[in-house]
């Protein structure tokens, strides 16, 4: 009973330290390195900060969206298997990370709706647009390893790995899904939805207690995304030499660190730009890659 | 009521359907309580999302997870929808937007007593036994996907015919609106141009 | 929890969602009606599923309510934006050309 307590709590420790490592990269690759310290003034200075509210502002849809983006991010990491082991083993796990970063939609765009202000609706309209660039084909990016493994649950996904990680063998689905991982953590080439030119667009009348849960939110769903994909592609845990937390931890880290360096090389994308791209290169390319991996799949079963 | 006590993840189960449930109910009555056509969209999702997890509670973990997902993107496209066609406050404007209420009220009810009713009074007898795994992902490949393939070969067309339809039906632009008379304009003439130049 | 409970729960998501549909005017609405009545559906097909029938096979029928509820949405919001976009109205009682 008491481990079934101790477990959650430990991954939501874990989760929102790497976040802090997510936000202190973040603040050093764009500032220099001074600014390691960035996500932890912050945190100081929105502790202190009183928070303030327009008028008529939907405050239920308000909250809930600030809260949606930090609660999908645990729930993501509660499938993901460390060292074989995850919190809740889902028979389903792949599809239950599915339904978790839908959940981001119906956040993001609360977040943009519940200010009652203009730049923040805009920004949940943008992140709409974008949102239905890059889901699908990150779904089709979901199933390849899901065909690989022959399940649906995450542990056999990652044991599937043992001897050659689903990343050599589908490096297409392995990008697309990092370009949704980044998609839907409105972050880098992606926050387009949170842009400067719309003063924020949906962080632009956070304040307080309400900031700081939305952007420990936005980075825990870019750590909760490494750790799944460390999870499906990299292995899973499974390495030689060391034990296997400690495979999982490497390839977590070593994922999130290029997602949160990616933001250095590339520039915003604009959701409209992007609707093109996601539906005519993106989604035929993640069909091939699901096309070939199955076909793999076949021939290794022995089948026709 | 005995095998509750003695058995602490049976009534783990027990009490978050009945709070799924409620939870279903309740939202179900907020989308015809509430003005906000956003409140409202995030209350029918909130009663979708409830039912996917009690679902889950069920062992259908598959259906139940697809339900979840597919709900809550169905209702945050719904919401553009609704704010769109219902763009009016209601708190600036008061109307009621509704009509026959006392038929409507008398006809629900009834049908809530008669299913209610039939649902408690018809004696309800087991008519397989359960499968092991019969809930499992794969179960579901293996019925929809298994021999004939009857339900895909059915469902896809008319899942097709309807993404056709459907942009017909709502696209006011069509393919001389953007290419021009004899078709040959390039780039395309859109509203929206996209990023790839199509 | 017993097929019974489950059933008396779908039955009152069904009313619940009956009751909107027969009462508001605008397409949409009655549209969000529609889809609490196939909530309530899809809750008893899968009581009935768990608690009388649990094989593989009874649960297409829950793929086919799920998927006939997606064709309901993209054609009720079609028809809707052409209402719209034609006729300049959102509410079933105008849209009396469809009633011949």
């Amino acid at each position: 009973m008491a481990e079934a307590l101790l477990f959650p709590l430990g991954l939501t420790a874990v989760l929102l330290a790497l976040a802090a490592l997510a936000a202190g990269l973040d603040a050093v690759l764009v500032e220099g390195p001074a600014a390691w310290r960035a996500p932890w003034q912050e945190t100081a200075r929105l502790a202190r900060q009183r928070r303030r509210a327009l008028a008529s502002a939907d405050r239920l849809l308000w909250r809930l969206g600030g809260a949606g983006l930090l609660v999908a991010a645990l729930l993501m990491a509660a499938v993901v298997p460390v060292g074989g082991r995850p919190v809740a083993d889902v028979p389903v796990g792949v599809v239950w990370f599915n339904a978790m970063d839908v959940v981001v939609w119906a956040a993001v765009w609360c977040l943009g709706w519940g200010a009652n202000a203009v730049h923040g609706l805009v920004g949940g309209y943008r992140f709409l647009a974008q949102a239905l660039s890059y889901e699908l084909p990150l779904m089709f990016a979901l199933t390849a390893p899901a065909v690989a493994a022959a399940s649906l649950r995450m542990t056999d996904v990652a044991a599937a790995q043992a001897d050659r990680w689903f990343v050599v063998e589908m490096p297409v689905a392995f990008l697309v899904f990092c370009v949704g991982v980044v998609g839907f953590s409105v972050h880098g080439p992606f926050a387009h939805p949170a842009g400067a030119d719309v003063h924020g667009g949906v962080l632009a009348e956070l304040s307080g207690v309400d900031r700081w849960v939305v952007q420990a939110g936005r980075y825990a769903l870019l750590a909760a995304g490494a750790a799944f994909g460390a999870a499906l592609f990299l292995g899973g845990g499974t390495g030689p030499w060391l034990p296997g937390w400690v495979w999982s931890l490497v390839t977590t880290l070593a994922l999130l660190a290029v997602l949160v360096a990616g933001r250095r090389l590339l520039p915003v994308v604009r959701p409209d730009r992007f609707v093109e791209a996601g539906w005519l290169v993106l989604l035929p390319l993640t069909l091939a890659q699901v096309f070939v991996v199955s076909v793999v799949a076949v021939l290794r079963a022995g089948g026709a | 009521m005995t095998d509750l006590v003695t058995d602490p993840l049976r009534l783990v189960e027990v009490v978050a359907f009945w709070a799924l449930a409620a939870l279903a109910v309740v939202a179900g009555v907020l989308v015809f309580r509430w003005d906000s056509m956003a409140r409202v969209t995030y209350a029918l999702a909130t009663s979708f999302v409830a039912v996917g997890l009690a679902l889950v509670v069920v062992d259908l973990h598959y259906i139940g997870a697809v339900t979840v997902l597919m709900m809550v993107m169905e209702m945050a496209i719904m919401a553009v929808f609704m704010i769109m066609f219902m763009g009016m406050n209601p708190a600036l404007m008061p109307m009621d937007m509704t009509h026959r209420k006392r038929p409507a009220a008398v006809v629900a009810v009834a049908t809530f007593v008669v299913l209610a009713g039939g649902a408690l009074l018809v004696p309800w007898e087991r008519l397989a036994d359960p499968v092991p795994g019969a809930g499992s992902a794969s179960a579901v490949g293996e019925a929809v996907m298994g021999p004939k393939m009857l339900v895909m070969m059915t469902v896809s067309p008319l899942l097709f015919a309807t993404l056709v339809a459907g942009v017909v039906l709502a696209s006011h632009r069509t393919r001389y609106d953007r290419l021009g008379d004899d078709l040959r304009r390039r780039p395309a003439d859109d509203p929206q141009p996209g990023g790839v130049g199509r | 929890m017993s097929l019974e409970a489950v059933l008396v729960v779908a039955s009152a998501l069904f009313s619940v969602g009956l009751y909107g549909a027969l009462t508001q005017q605008v397409v949409v609405m009655v549209m969000m009606g529609l889809e609490l009545m196939l909530n309530g559906v899809i809750l008893a097909v899968a009581g009935f599923w768990y608690f009388l029938a649990p094989e593989p096979t009874g649960q297409v029928l829950l793929l086919v309510v799920i998927a006939a509820m997606t064709v309901e949405m993209a054609m009720g919001f079609a028809v809707a934006t052409l209402l719209h976009r034609s006729a300049g109205t959102d509410m079933v009682d105008m849209a009396t050309e469809l009633s011949g």
